[in-house]
């Protein structure tokens, strides 16, 4: 079992997770609730709760470079039944994007996915699932990945070839490049 | 009675989910619901917005909100929960008059006047009600046992949603009492199946929906009934590969519950979009008298 040396905790840290998520992490007294409903914990290297007592106790390269802040799915089973109404799932989003800000990705595919994604909806307004899943393949060179599925699609007629371009889409994307303008990481509650 | 507000299809209405924005739509004209399409709206940013940036997450979510007042539209629903999570957020960030300017910042516009948000299962549940379905039922889903599977987003965290019990939702086993089916308790019905794990972890997908349709075969269902997008990709698009994965061989099909609710109505199954499903429904439908 890995151990973390808990000497010399990182205030700062600890503050701008405090800050940027709205939630006091102090009051989290470990009573596993998040981890027993998480429907993630058997794919996580770190359980929610030691998550939040590592954020406790200062500790943000484990925290910002371990696997379970990417493999959360935000099903908000942790925050609902927090009995101290702690926002847990949005501590974990917060925690993600302050792994994404110092560079990390531990999780590449999860990552190159949600980029993707974002991509897509920055170019036409709206998703293009066809142009993510090209996207993805190329920035993962994972060519077979879902392969399996194009015989039950396909003959759906599920996928637009075509993406469906909007008006504004000048006006979303103008939303993409100001946020990257302004870095208003440090400015996000 | 007579029903109108703004809609927000979502991205996947047009893509994966074709059926679900037709039944929807159908379903709401038979209930006299009308609903007024937002015009030229644009991408919620799903989960990959809010695992980037809460105000960019915000921002792309309040710009149809804004849309939505400039064409007369007080209160829009959608049928996604995935949109309707990040619309209602993006609503409460703005009505936080020290968050707004953010928001507006980025939109490079006021967000003084946005719509409200609600799904259209809250709708119908709230505004058509059990004892007009029940009185506008013409063809009995009789002799059908389904499970209602919320997922784990369209009630939770409760204090966001506002709607149903954030543990044991009813509404989708109210409706579907209503038409007359046999709901099974289905204890799973918050349980997550996977999200978008589908591409980037395949494994996980198949790992949690397989657990849903374990249960679902053990409790002896014969249609699983969702409300949400990702949630019927993963167990009906997907449902071959969780069997490959766990060696089982299950073949449940998965539809939306305004599928089943237009066909009580006695909407056609072209007019619900049935043959745009993967596992096909139609035996079943078929051996209990509903087509």
């Amino acid at each position: 079992m890995e151990t973390i040396p808990l000497n010399s905790p990182d205030k700062e840290f600890i503050r701008e997770v405090q800050e940027r998520s709205g939630q006091n992490v102090l009051t989290c007294y470990q009573c596993g609730n998040c981890t027993a409903g998480c429907p993630y914990n058997f794919a996580y290297d770190i359980s929610v709760s030691r998550v939040m007592r590592l954020v406790q106790l200062g500790q943000r390269e484990a925290v910002l470079k371990s696997h379970s802040i990417w493999l959360c799915a935000s099903c908000q089973s942790c925050t609902t039944r927090c009995p101290n109404n702690i926002d847990v799932a949005k501590i974990m989003d917060v925690l993600r994007h302050m792994a994404r800000e110092a560079g990390y990705a531990t999780e590449r595919n999860i990552k190159a996915f949600g980029d993707a994604f974002l991509e897509s909806v920055e170019k036409h307004g709206r998703v293009y699932e066809l142009g993510v899943t090209a996207s993805y393949v190329c920035k993962t060179g994972r060519f077979w990945t879902d392969i399996d599925l194009a015989p039950a699609m396909l003959p759906k007629n599920k996928l637009s070839i075509k993406p469906h371009e909007i008006r504004g889409k000048e006006h979303v994307s103008e939303i993409f490049k100001r946020f990257r303008e302004r870095d208003i990481a440090k400015e996000n509650r | 009675m007579s029903i109108s507000v703004g809609y927000y299809p979502g991205c996947s209405g047009s893509g994966t989910s074709v059926e679900y924005d037709k039944s929807t739509r159908a379903v709401c004209k038979k209930l006299g619901i009308e609903l007024n399409d937002i015009d030229d709206w644009s991408c919620c940013g799903s989960t990959p917005a809010h695992t980037v940036n809460h105000t960019l997450s915000a921002a792309l979510s309040a710009r149809n909100l804004v849309l939505a007042a400039k064409q007369g539209q007080e209160e829009v629903v959608t049928p996604c929960p995935s949109c309707l999570a990040n619309l209602r957020t993006a609503s409460r960030k703005i009505e936080d008059e020290t968050y707004r300017p953010k928001v507006e910042a980025l939109l490079d516009e006021s967000c003084e006047k946005a719509a409200t948000v609600a799904s259209t299962l809250q709708l119908i549940v709230e505004k058509v009600g059990m004892d007009a379905i029940k009185k506008a039922v013409v063809k009995p889903l009789k002799d059908l046992n389904v499970a209602c599977y919320y997922g784990c987003i369209m009630n939770r965290p409760p204090e966001l949603m506002q709607f149903d019990d954030s543990e044991n939702p009813m509404a989708m086993d109210n409706i579907m009492e209503a038409c007359g089916a046999t709901v099974l308790p289905f204890p799973l019905k918050v349980e997550c199946c996977g999200a978008a794990g589908g591409m980037p972890r395949k494994d996980l997908v198949t790992e949690l929906s397989g657990r849903l349709l374990d249960v679902a075969a053990s409790l002896n269902t014969e249609i699983i009934v969702t409300a949400c997008p990702l949630c019927q990709m993963n167990l009906d698009l997907r449902q071959g590969q969780v069997n490959r994965a766990n060696g089982t061989s299950y073949d449940i099909p998965v539809v939306y519950f305004t599928q089943l609710l237009g066909l009580a109505l006695g909407l056609s199954a072209e007019e619900v979009g049935l043959s745009k499903l993967v596992v096909d429904p139609t035996p079943r439908l078929r051996f209990a008298g509903v087509l």
